[in-house]
């Protein structure tokens, strides 16, 4: 296979991730600061806008912070580089760009999200904001079924290697922002905003009934970050995505009989995710853990690049 | 006054008497209720967009979103046409490999004074830096798209040799596998010869045409100047349904004047290239110095017998319009008997008795620039107004080297499915003919391009031209 269809099947991967990601953060978002009992208003959106590291681009602009003008950046912004609209661009060209790689399955799936939210426009309320982003996130998801249904070919090897390295970086930057909501010092565990922040923190991963069903002492810090770290049950755990990634990189050692960094780097990540405790993070600090793993995240992806020669 | 139209299918204007080769497609014609054809022409056309078989036309917005329109009625060759075609194009495309070889090596024809001197040397299509060159089993032009137009029953001559970077084969494959799909009928009720082994063929006539170093498994790409080009679609569609990889040339690189194509697991040799770019973008170190297209290195991998060029550089002079005027003589110069296909009579505005001829019946006559292509840059005398005649008039004067003009054809029309009912429209034809060392190979098949708007005689798919399906059948038994 070509290093450049195999960057962009890798890049298609994680820009459709990024896409679903921020769809579900924005949504989680307007509950968090219109739905819930006590409305967090700007404080959520300035805390969604951490998430993805837009907070200083939203800035430039010098507008409120506030549902009205930060959904249409996140959603539609052709200036933001992070805004879903130029996430699934950026898929969209990369799947023109190696389309007979892809099923066709695969393409109308892309080809879809990146129409609705192109012909949309901004939605003109909460309610048409929920549908769009409930469009992108069905994109998403027949997607990634088109994806699970090609041929095992180093085509959807890259693509899920993409995901999945994409997952995690999401679910540590996530965690990382609230994690000060996740550690309170002042304010009562359990009580209501603490269950509503943790709620969007749930949503945004889409796993709030997976939390229910695994946990049944009720919502604490230390079970959500057990939870969003350690739970291989959970698919946008940190450890379920390592093992993904891991598990791609030897399908494609496997087609190519090339091993090298690439791989020793996932397999160390995995192994010490599994033999690590809830408690030692804590301990350790959640924030610096975080931190860490997004930049050995960061070290995975350019030992990737430079294994299969993109650029 | 000009002849009159030959109507293909028929023996007769009035269009009453079928030809016997085509008395079943008429039949199928006369009893198919139009709006069951317009139904399936819908479907085929919902298709091709559903596949992305798209075209850009140069300064359109919404380039990508457009097709090729696709007409349901086939047009139809007998068997006994095909071969005679056949042999015809078998001995042209010889002829035009053997011009290259000679021209960028002995030049036996100039110094014969069978070509004009200046006609070669001073034509910006010929590559003073290939003289002396020798490609890989000495061929140049491994594919070629011979356009030809039909003025009468047994009427057949070529209209223009493409030689550089032939396109439209996609449509010969995808339109056929429309025909099949919607009017199976069709092909029940005549035998109609295939064309889909062509990227088989196609693909032996690579892996033959490797260099002789590499012969055992030599690795085949085809390259494509990317996704923005107007012909992405065919190249993306070849490469699929040979089975090769699709590159761009960022994705190539030359060291050791061998050509390498970067892989996820490093650098693997190339050995032969199907390249759809034009010579000028295809190695900044040689031609255009600012062509992001292309490989720099490739012309010295080329040149130290490395790797084979599908088609090589600079056989564009074989296909020039200027030297096309030429090519009864360039064939019975190589072939040693007179060319089976004719060409359209051709004045050379070069020559100064031809020039004044041109001037004084500028009306009459198609003017044509010697290097223009896709339609542009031409003039059609009877549907001109007065005052582009005048303008062409200054330009023929001001540099005449650079037009021919020919006289304004009869071209066959072929009944169309049309906005007002079954009509006849124009169409031209371009089969397209491989050279291998093996020998000369064609499907029996290719494009047939139709001139959609009644009356026009422009079939070019940037000026409003369609597509049809050609049949040709495989025996004629039974036809009287």
């Amino acid at each position: 296979m070509l290093s450049r269809t195999a960057a962009s099947l890798y890049w298609l991967g994680r820009y459709a991730e990024r896409a679903d990601f921020s769809a579900r953060l924005i949504e989680a978002t307007v509950r968090l600061d219109a739905l819930s009992t006590r409305p967090a208003g700007s404080a959520a959106w300035a805390s969604a806008l951490n998430v993805i590291d837009a907070g200083e681009a939203f800035a430039a602009l010098g507008k409120h912070v506030e549902q009205r003008h930060v959904a249409p950046f996140l959603l539609c912004s052709p200036d933001h580089p992070g805004s879903i609209w130029r996430c699934l661009e950026a898929a969209r060209t990369n799947a023109r760009a190696v389309r007979m790689a892809l099923s066709r399955e695969s393409w109308s799936a892309i080809n879809n999200a990146w129409l609705r939210v192109s012909t949309g426009g901004v939605p003109k309320d909460g309610a048409g904001l929920l549908a769009l982003l409930e469009g992108v996130h069905s994109s998403a998801l027949s997607l990634t079924g088109a994806i699970e249904r090609m041929l095992k070919h180093p085509s959807s090897m890259f693509m899920r290697l993409g995901g999945a390295i994409e997952r995690v970086d999401n679910t540590a930057r996530l965690l990382d922002v609230k994690y000060h909501i996740l550690l309170p010092e002042e304010e009562v565990v359990g009580g209501v905003l603490d269950r509503d922040q943790w709620t969007t923190i749930l949503q945004t991963v889409s796993a709030v009934n997976a939390y229910r069903f695994l946990y049944s002492g009720g919502l604490n810090a230390r079970n959500v970050i057990e939870f969003l770290v350690l739970r291989p049950e959970l698919p946008r755990s940190l450890i379920a995505g390592a093992q993904e990634a891991l598990e791609q990189l030897q399908h494609i050692a496997e087609v190519t009989h090339n091993f090298s960094a690439a791989d020793s780097l996932a397999m160390t990540r995995l192994a010490v995710l599994r033999r690590l405790k809830v408690d030692a993070i804590i301990g350790e600090g959640l924030h610096e853990y975080l931190e860490d793993f997004i930049e050995q995240n960061a070290a995975l992806d350019q030992a990737i690049s430079t294994q299969f020669r993109f650029f | 006054m000009r002849d009159p139209v030959f109507i293909e299918f028929f023996d007769d204007v009035e269009r009453s008497i079928p030809r016997a080769e085509c008395a079943a497609l008429v039949d199928w014609l006369n009893t198919a209720p139009i709006e069951t054809l317009r139904m399936r022409q819908n479907a085929a056309e919902q298709a091709f967009r559903q596949l992305g078989i798209t075209f850009a036309v140069y300064g359109d917005e919404d380039a990508r979103e457009r097709i090729i329109p696709f007409d349901i009625i086939p047009r139809l060759f007998s068997a006994a046409e095909w071969a005679r075609l056949e042999q015809g194009l078998d001995q042209r495309v010889r002829a035009i490999n053997a011009f290259l070889n000679d021209i960028y090596g002995e030049q036996r024809i100039i110094k014969a004074g069978i070509i004009p001197h200046d006609l070669v040397f001073s034509n910006p299509q010929y590559r003073s830096e290939l003289v002396g060159m020798r490609p890989p089993h000495d061929i140049w032009a491994h594919i070629a798209g011979i356009d030809m137009v039909r003025t009468g029953a047994d009427g057949f001559s070529v209209l223009e040799d493409n030689v550089r970077t032939p396109s439209g084969v996609s449509y010969m494959l995808e339109n056929r596998e429309a025909m099949i799909r919607l009017c199976p009928e069709l092909f029940r009720q005549m035998r109609v010869a295939t064309v889909d082994g062509y990227p088989d063929l196609l693909h032996a006539m690579m892996r033959i045409s490797a260099p002789p170093a590499a012969r055992d498994n030599p690795v085949c790409v085809i390259l494509t100047p990317g996704q923005y080009n107007s012909a992405y679609y065919e190249h993306s569609f070849l490469a699929d349904s040979i089975g090769i990889e699709l590159v761009e040339a960022a994705d190539l690189l030359v060291e050791d004047d061998k050509v390498w194509m970067r892989s996820i697991t490093g650098l693997v040799q190339v050995d032969v290239i199907y390249r759809r770019i034009d010579d000028d973008y295809l190695d900044p170190e040689v031609f255009r110095p600012d062509s992001m297209l292309g490989v720099p290195g490739l012309m010295r991998a080329f040149r130290a017998g490395n790797v084979t060029l599908v088609n090589a550089p600079g056989t564009g002079i074989a296909d020039d319009k200027a030297i096309y005027s030429y090519m009864p003589e360039i064939v019975s110069f190589y072939s040693g008997s007179e060319a089976l296909l004719p060409i359209v009579q051709t004045w050379r505005c070069r020559e100064p008795d031809a020039c004044q001829y041109v001037l004084d019946h500028i009306e009459d006559l198609v003017v044509k620039l010697v290097d223009g292509s896709g339609g542009y840059g031409m003039l059609i005398g009877p549907l001109a107004t007065k005052a582009e005649c005048a303008q062409f008039r200054a330009a023929i004067r001001a540099q005449p080297e650079k037009y021919i003009a020919q006289p304004t054809l009869a071209l066959s029309a072929v009944p169309t499915l049309t906005d007002a009912g079954i009509a006849p429209r124009h169409v031209d034809f371009r089969p397209f003919v491989l050279s291998s060392p093996d020998g000369v190979a064609m499907v029996p098949g290719g494009l047939t391009r139709v001139a959609l708007k009644q009356g026009s005689l422009v079939v070019n798919s940037s000026q409003g031209g369609g597509t049809k399906d050609t049949f040709v059948l495989m025996r004629d038994e039974g036809i009287a």
